[in-house]
């Protein structure tokens, strides 16, 4: 469902993505597990067709994002790390609004928000203002957001970032029932260990641009003789995951963290 | 119960074309351009403070520095006081502010993910630009709106025909459109908030003093006057002060509108280009 081969993202002599390849499988939670810079998010903006790539190929949905960039975008719904929910409308007017704008037809627009309603169950709040939910309720809202076109591909850029435990698991929980459903295609970039590890069916770990080793979590642990994930990445990367990234990043995620509450 | 999804019918390899690509290109731009302006519309429903708190400035300039020089008959040229002169001036005025600093905006949508999200959408860049514009000029519509009542509640002369008023609110929007692409191509080369408050400040002044707004291109010296002609907003002024007031020489009108759809055509596409450029 999803193929990324040989991708390499420059920006300028800085080299964002240097030379990954993986495959997601249709139905599949496939993570990208990494420190801040290490090339995720990048990776995929590339493939919600965001960015352009300087090298390699990659392709979403049978769609090349290079030369069906539309195509691709009508194929996805994509979550950006920060939190993209208008505050300044209800729930239901988000809705509504990203139904309109993914070109869902006027006749089944009713129907299919109430369906990503009940997949996300948020159907207790749809007439309060975004800005005043909490973290756990925007980032349900906004998976709902993405699935009123029905995508078969979802792009997750750190959707749990800045969320408590609690919604955390829930945040999952209706990720897993979405896909058993739907069969529906998800990649997730994550630098939360433990996440990766109990939620994605494959990972992929990144670092400095680089995958450095990709299989399911079972595997990566049994092939570097370690009790956790962490573990993998420190004799993958020979750091802890907490280093990396720049000013830019910590000051993200601190302001998705302040949203959030 | 959610759905089955596209990835159904076929496991792997290249999918049915999207459903969401079914209508033309045309169809989907106007979609989006109509989901945006009633997001706005939603959002002044939501916060009425905001359109109040915008109506204080072009009231101020109106029935402060209007009935200041009221009785100037120079000024006025050829209408029944200084403040029916200056209403369209002022109108467009408001109108150029919520359109300049409508690019904060998308420096704000790019800092919360929603410009990423816009862009990730099947909607083509162009409709994403059009439905932007769009939205300024549905914020700058309703504070016209607030502004015609008042003139009608105050007493002063303007014409109100329907064609006029229609034609002055179209040429408003036109206008707001522009600008507001303007806006978004600044904005998608500037990287934080109060550097664009800076440049806001910087281009605005200067089209608003170097245009027909308050006063006539006919009192100007002369190199003001050229820079004025060089200046879109006079002629957003210009053809709203000949709807509204009947002030103005014959064809001008014809001329104001293809000046202002002109500059509008090529804001859309500057900002088409630029546009997608702010998430860099």
């Amino acid at each position: 469902m999803i193929l990324v081969d040989d991708l390499v993202v420059r920006f300028g002599h800085v080299v964002a993505v240097g030379g990954v390849s993986f495959a997601v499988r249709p139905g599949e939670a496939f993570g990208l597990l990494g420190p801040n810079g290490a090339g995720k998010t990048t990776t995929v903006r590339v493939l919600a067709t965001l960015l352009p790539a300087t090298g390699g190929r990659a392709m979403v949905a049978g769609y090349d994002v290079r030369r069906e960039g539309l195509e691709v975008r009508a194929s996805i719904g994509y979550i950006p790390q920060a939190l993209s929910a208008d505050g300044a409308l209800t729930a239901r007017e988000n809705l509504e609004f990203y139904a309109r704008v993914t070109g869902v037809p006027r006749g089944v627009r009713k129907e299919r928000i109430a369906d990503a309603v009940d997949a996300m169950e948020i159907g207790e709040w749809l007439d309060r203002l975004a800005r005043t939910l909490s973290g756990g309720m925007l980032r349900r809202l906004e998976i709902a957001t993405a699935l009123l076109n029905r995508p078969p591909v979802l792009l997750l850029d750190e959707p749990t970032v800045g969320l408590d435990p609690n919604a955390r698991r829930v945040v999952w929980e209706r990720l897993h029932a979405l896909r058993e459903h739907s069969g529906t295609t998800i990649l997730v970039t994550t630098h939360l260990m433990e996440e990766a590890e109990r939620q994605c069916d494959r990972l992929a770990i990144m670092d400095h641009g680089q995958l450095v080793a990709q299989g399911t979590p079972e595997d990566l642990l049994a092939s570097h003789e370690a009790a956790a994930l962490e573990d993998v990445f420190v004799a993958v990367t020979g750091k802890m995951i907490e280093e990396g990234g720049n000013i830019r990043d910590v000051r993200r995620q601190r302001r998705i963290a302040g949203r959030l509450g | 119960m959610f759905g089955a999804s596209a990835a159904s019918p076929a496991a792997s390899g290249r999918l049915a074309r999207p459903p969401a690509l079914s209508s033309p290109p045309a169809m989907r731009m106007l979609a989006g351009a109509h989901a945006m302006a009633r997001a706005e519309l939603q959002k002044l429903r939501h916060d009425h403070l905001d359109l109040i708190t915008r109506s204080v400035q072009p009231l101020l300039w109106l029935f402060v520095f209007g009935t200041a020089l009221r009785h100037n008959r120079a000024l006025a040229a050829g209408a029944s006081d200084y403040r029916a002169y200056i209403a369209p001036g002022v109108m467009a005025q408001a109108a150029l502010f919520i359109a300049i600093f409508y690019g904060l905006a998308v420096i704000w949508e790019r800092d919360v993910g929603q410009l990423q999200r816009l862009l990730a959408t099947p909607l083509p860049r162009t409709a994403i630009v059009v439905g932007k514009a769009v939205g300024a000029s549905v914020r700058a519509l309703v504070q016209a709106s607030l502004l015609l009542i008042v003139l009608g509640l105050t007493g002063i002369g303007i014409r109100w025909t329907v064609p006029g008023v229609v034609g002055a609110l179209a040429l408003l929007v036109c206008g707001t459109a522009a600008f507001a692409c303007l806006s978004m191509v600044i904005a998608a080369g500037v990287r934080t908030r109060e550097r664009f408050m800076g440049i806001g400040q910087l281009i605005m002044m200067p089209l608003f003093f170097a245009s027909s707004a308050l006063y006539p291109l006919s009192i100007m010296p002369g190199w003001l006057h050229v820079v004025a002609r060089f200046n879109p907003l006079t002629y957003e002024v210009q053809g709203l002060r000949q709807l509204l007031l009947g002030v103005g020489g014959h064809g001008e009108l014809l001329l104001d509108f293809v000046v202002v759809i002109g500059f509008l055509v090529a804001m859309v596409a500057a900002a088409t280009r630029a546009y997608p450029r702010a998430i860099l």
